[in-house]
């Protein structure tokens, strides 16, 4: 079983299979313990368009859209500390993230702000979920990460750096895409632009300065 | 230590303290927000905010890892004796803070596209001037315009017959369509101006405003308030998950206008809204009128 729950909240524990994601709906807010790999654009590309292999196994783990500062401890031997972590805009990913989804196996995607169809197809065919986490909060997202097991495709220079991490309780994440494909984002959209049009016209009948 | 040193340093060191404490203003209003929500989602979201802010300052990091380009609004008397050092002085706390603090290096050389490694370049920092006759103090405002909350940004001409409820459309789709990706609540700032550069800059410098200080004409005051409930109204909330409050506030900068135009902008804000005022008499004697308990 890949899902606990400690003091009220619902933890996310690698490795996720697709069942243990089929009652995680849009809106939930979860947490994940376990491996969590930041992986972003150029690496999105390396996988799907030049179809190398991934070097970090992340099938049925995690990925965090995210740039993060390290701090090298020991880099010879592979050891690093997470400074600070903040997710980094997911749309960007959009257009890689079905064919990365199906070819990597990833269950959990967190990043900043909605995605589109690209990603909530992969969700529902494949069985994944993505998931924001409230952005700006770069040390809260830091302390949740307990250590850096290993770093790939270092030539990518520190941001875009495969950089597999242990994390606990790293959250909290809210869904934004479940595995059925419902997307919390578009489904937003529609009432915040139904709401701006209200406010447009009912603003519009005060401003009348030029007369 | 020369004079100039001794200015550097103050500034760099200020720089580093905005890039792990939010401002007086900013935090206060944040915490009325965050009192005015009631949903668990948009709890956790503000609960997050706050470890965030508390952890900050107990392990002395940034607050955010997008630590932005450094922006300084200086309205600098003619008499300040360090006028003439003043920009260069600038860039050099810059780089002083990057490495100190530490900031992202967050200056890319445009066409050459490098990453200068300093957060410095041709241009960067930002610095505005207003000369101030007759003065020898000078005030420094100092921003971190992060990534996220500088995407919205942007500036058009309208044509009058689009008036203010032209300018209301303007800024209300910017919120739903760039906003909500833009880390609300948000400080919004607009510009109603004469062209695009003059609206532009207003819409910048509107932000350095305090949260809760009114534009002082009437009919500015009174669209500034229409436009954060307005805007509060469409429901983006924190995060743009959804929530009662999606806006710290709208500060509104004008000038007059050519009869055919109105130059009009919008710039944001993020809820991590990194802006410090400081300001420094003849003998760099300061005061830091942002943040309080903060003495150099
Ligand atoms: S918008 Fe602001 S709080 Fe959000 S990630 Fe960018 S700088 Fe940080």
């Amino acid at each position: 079983m890949s899902v606990e729950i400690r003091d009220g909240k619902k933890i996310l524990v690698t490795p996720i299979s697709a069942d243990d994601l089929k009652d995680i709906k849009i809106g939930d807010i979860v947490y994940l313990s376990g491996s969590l790999t930041t992986c972003r654009d150029v690496a999105h590309r390396r996988v799907v368009e030049e179809g190398r292999e991934i070097p970090v196994d992340v099938r049925n783990n995690a990925i965090l859209h995210a740039g993060p500062i390290i701090r090298p401890i020991d880099p010879d031997n592979g050891k690093f500390e997470m400074v600070s972590v903040g997710p980094t805009t997911s749309m960007r990913m959009e257009k890689f993230e079905y064919d990365f989804v199906k070819i990597t196996g990833v269950r959990v995607i967190v990043g900043k702000g909605g995605m589109k169809e690209n990603t909530s197809n992969a969700c529902k065919d494949f069985g994944a979920i993505h998931c924001v986490i409230p952005a700006g909060n770069a040390v809260v997202a830091a302390v949740c990460v307990e250590e850096i097991v290993k770093a790939e495709w270092r030539d990518l220079g520190m941001p875009e750096t495969l950089w597999n991490c242990r994390v606990k309780e790293f959250g909290p994440l809210i869904v934004s895409i479940d595995s059925q494909g419902r997307n919390y984002f578009e489904e937003k959209k529609i009432e915040y632009n139904r709401k701006k049009d209200e406010q447009i016209a009912k603003i519009s009948e005060q401003v009348k300065f030029i007369k | 230590m020369t004079q100039v040193e001794k200015m550097t340093d103050i500034i760099a060191k200020f720089i580093g303290h905005t890039a792990k404490k939010l401002p007086d203003d900013v935090i206060a209003k944040l915490t009325e927000l965050r009192a005015k929500e009631d949903s668990p989602m948009a709890k956790v979201i503000y609960d997050t905010m706050f470890r965030n802010q508390e952890l900050a300052v107990k392990l002395d990091r940034p607050s955010c890892q997008d630590t932005g380009v450094l922006q300084f609004w200086v309205k600098c008397g003619t008499k300040f004796p360090l006028i003439d050092d003043l920009e260069a002085l600038l860039k050099e706390a810059v780089i002083k803070a990057t490495f100190e603090t530490p900031l992202r290096h967050n200056s890319v050389e445009t066409f050459d596209e490098y990453n200068t490694g300093k957060n410095v370049g041709k241009g960067t920092p930002t610095v505005w001037w207003d000369i101030v006759p007759h003065s020898d103090k000078c005030e420094i405002y100092t921003y971190m315009a992060g990534g996220g909350c500088t995407l919205p940004g942007y500036a058009m001409v309208l044509m009058p017959g689009e008036g203010y409820e032209g300018v209301t459309k303007f800024v209300l789709d910017r919120m739903t369509t760039y906003g909500l990706n833009a880390c609300p609540p948000l400080l919004v700032g607009v510009g109603v101006a004469t062209s695009v550069e003059t609206a532009a800059l207003l819409s910048k410098k509107a932000l350095m405003r305090p949260i809760g200080s009114h534009n002082p004409n009437e009919c500015a005051a009174k669209m500034e308030k229409l436009l954060e409930d307005g805007i509060n109204a469409i429901g983006l909330g924190p995060q743009g998950m959804g929530g009662n409050c999606a806006v710290m506030g709208v500060n509104i900068e004008n000038t007059a206008r050519h009869p055919s135009a109105i130059g009009v902008a919008v710039n944001v804000g993020c809820w991590s809204h990194r802006r410090g005022h400081i300001i420094f008499d003849k003998d760099l004697n300061c005061e830091v009128l942002s943040h309080s308990g903060v003495k150099f």
